[in-house]
């Protein structure tokens, strides 16, 4: 049973049921879930999480839907990997990757996608929906398929080939002439037009609270303890502050005994920066930008909790960078080279604008580190900075003519 | 001469029902303007107390965010289409 109360607006506080909604009637302001916590305190302990089965929903109670009938194809529980290799190589002490590669289709989303369309059901939509730059229009399709509902999924037409290739097999893959902001507006039309659930727009305050597993599970897999500072990837904002949430909620609950503050640092690509230009002019507004990078899945110009990340993000001590491409394509060599973890462009952004904070004093020594790796690099082939040599004789000597001099 | 506005599911109770308003055109700021005479209920959702349109509204001027045009000074011309989106999907 899950202890959701109610949907809250963020700006004004007005209520409304757990339904099909996703803004304020009021004043347009994104709507939240909310629980009893109290109630949760009561119940959930440390050795409950762990007796729970091996995915996110080991945490359902603090999730919005009950788990009973969740549309689980095991997302979460994502390894979570000492990356000392990678902490020498960029002069840091304790860094950890997040590798969250590892989810059923090889990315994050398969969090909040797991928690939308089990919401879904339970209101009895038989076609879900999403605007996505591609990992989301994976994960829906997937799970739709797998709950046996129908799925559209809208994305721009310029996305990774890979991606939509992988999607076009499960499900009705829209290529949309635009950017990601014109499908999202899209979207936004047709959630009017269709008795669908378009899981970021009318289920996205509980495909949001998916994301909040991903700061659950940094803290059990760091033995109960939070870390000191995070650096997330940065797209629409969400996750950045879901991870906050994640974080205030074991504390709230009891599951932590330290109540340290975890410094939240942001990351973008310098090709679509506007969480990161707002945070380095200290603006309280945040400008729209026309996206140009390879970062094409954090390539949101107009990012719907920009200004609740910038928030958390200075309340928490931390900044919120941007890299260019050519650093995100090093530090993709960097993390695959140093760890073994292949990651798709956002998670070069990730590693780049650690490279980048460690370089420039923001993170310390000391700092016990979490970095968010968010999606596959099998996902974006053509940006791996690899030109694979031609095929050898299957012979001692034609190994050696090619390969002698450098073993 | 007008310009027409979309106006979302969940305000139309305050547009007598109407999915379109049809508007004199000019700049944004105008066209709004002439919403909210004329839908006083309606005008208190989209603007805030000084006149500017709320935080988490977005206004679409033939498809392109105002804010990458002239903001409220963005001019609708004859025929064009507004739309009024709330600002909080996607991602």
């Amino acid at each position: 049973m899950s202890l959701a109360k109610s949907l809250i607006c963020r700006e004004c506080s007005r209520t409304y049921d757990l339904a099909a909604l996703y803004f304020c009637d009021w004043c347009f302001g994104p709507l939240e879930v909310t629980y009893d916590y109290e109630t949760i305190a009561a119940g959930i302990t440390r050795e409950g999480i762990a007796d729970g089965p091996p995915t996110l929903w080991r945490y359902s109670e603090l999730l919005p839907v009950d788990s009973g009938d969740a549309v689980d194809l095991g997302a979460g529980l994502t390894p979570l990997t000492r990356a000392d290799r990678l902490a020498r190589e960029i002069g840091l002490g304790e860094v950890w990757v997040k590798n969250d590669t590892l989810n059923p289709t090889n990315s994050f989303k398969d969090r909040p996608v797991t928690v939308a369309l089990t919401k879904a059901v339970e209101l009895g939509l038989s076609t879900v929906a999403c605007a996505s730059t591609g990992n989301l229009a994976n994960s829906v399709a997937a799970h739709a398929a797998h709950a046996g509902l129908r799925s559209h999924v809208f994305v721009p037409g310029d996305i990774e080939p890979s991606k939509i290739v992988a999607t076009a097999a499960l499900g009705n893959v829209v290529r949309v002439d635009g950017s990601y902001d014109d499908v999202n507006r899209l979207c936004s039309q047709l959630v009017d037009e269709y008795p669908w659930g378009i899981v970021n727009v009318n289920l996205r305050p509980y495909y949001a609270e998916g994301s909040k597993t991903i700061a659950f599970e940094t803290v059990e897999q760091l033995g109960w303890r939070l870390p000191d500072h995070v650096v997330v990837p940065v797209a629409s904002g969400a996750l950045l502050t879901k991870i906050a949430k994640g974080f205030e909620e074991l504390i709230r609950v009891g599951l932590v005994d330290d109540t340290n503050n975890v410094r939240i640092s942001g990351a973008q690509a310098a090709g679509c920066s506007p969480v990161a230009t707002a945070f380095e002019e200290g603006a309280d507004d945040i400008r729209p930008q026309k996206p140009s990078t390879i970062a094409k899945s954090l390539a949101i110009g107009d990012p719907a909790d920009g200004l609740y990340a910038l928030d958390v993000v200075r309340k928490s001590g931390g900044v919120v960078a941007s890299v260019s491409d050519i650093e995100i394509i090093e530090a993709i060599s960097l993390l695959a080279a140093t760890e073994g973890i292949l990651t798709e462009p956002a998670g070069g952004v990730t590693v780049a604008t650690l490279v980048k904070l460690a370089r420039e004093g923001v993170i310390s020594r000391d700092e016990r580190v979490v970095v968010y790796v968010t999606g596959h690099g099998l996902k974006t082939p053509e940006v791996i900075p690899v030109a694979p040599r031609p095929p050898i004789r299957a012979s001692v000597d034609g190994f050696n003519e090619t390969y002698g001099t450098e073993v | 001469m007008a310009a027409t506005v979309r106006i979302p599911t969940s305000l139309r109770g305050l547009t007598d029902g109407n999915r379109e308003v049809e508007v004199t055109h000019g700049p944004v700021a105008e066209v709004i303007g002439d919403l909210v005479e004329r839908f006083p209920r309606l005008g208190e959702r989209l603007v805030d107390e000084g006149g500017s349109p709320r935080r988490f509204v977005n206004i679409f001027v033939a498809d392109e965010d105002i804010r990458f045009l002239d903001g409220v000074d963005t001019v609708v011309d004859d025929g064009v289409v507004v739309t009024i989106l709330p600002a909080v999907a996607g991602g």
